[in-house]
């Protein structure tokens, strides 16, 4: 019989697909600003993807990781899009 | 056996891979960068609420769900603020939205 962590496994494989999608969109997106909206969306997407291997691996404390990797990512988009709009990081 | 506990959680993670593979379709589909955000920003958050939501009725009451709540309301503030930065980038730098009729970008 089906057990939950055949659930978790389907659920993995699903958001490893939609991440492939959007793959597509980061390497081939005309112009620079597609690549930074796909990349956001496979970084939250891996979020996800991050929770549902804890559970296929019955080790659900890899939700720390996926905080941090949260964090990380909303940073380095924040910084992308500062980047892009001014041309530089930080003004002195 | 599946319990009622494990049905519920079932039935809203699989709400939420339904509105991320509607995400990634727009992501590839729509014309433009402006409608492609309008497809990933909001998509992505709903399935992602719904995903951790799921994970967190199959967890029950333990410390493990409070972080997992933690990290749902994470995404929940900071998705839509990302999505709007960028944007916001793109529109003043001078990208163009796309019109009926013109060729897709």
């Amino acid at each position: 019989m089906f057990s939950m962590t055949d659930v978790f496994l389907v659920v993995g494989i699903t958001i490893a697909f939609t991440v492939l999608l959007c793959l597509y969109r980061a390497v081939r997106g005309p112009g620079v600003f597609n690549q930074v909206a796909a990349v956001n969306v496979i970084g939250t997407k891996v979020i996800v993807l991050l929770v549902a291997i804890g559970y296929i691996f019955e080790r659900p404390m890899f939700v720390d990781i996926a905080l941090l990797y949260a964090a990380l990512n909303f940073v380095g988009t924040l910084v992308i899009a500062k980047y892009l709009e001014r041309g530089e990081i930080c003004s002195a | 056996m599946f319990s009622i506990i494990d049905i519920v959680a079932t039935i809203l993670m699989v709400g939420g891979l339904f509105f991320m593979i509607t995400g990634a379709i727009g992501l590839l589909r729509l014309p433009d960068f402006y409608t492609r955000l309008h497809a990933t920003g909001k998509c992505d958050t709903l399935g992602e609420v719904l995903l951790i939501l799921g994970c967190m009725v199959y967890q029950g009451w333990s410390f493990v769900s409070v972080k997992l709540f933690f990290l749902m309301f994470f995404i929940f503030m900071a998705n839509p603020v990302g999505t709007h930065a960028i944007m916001k980038a793109a529109y003043y730098t001078g990208l163009k939205p796309w019109k009926k009729g013109e060729p897709r970008m």
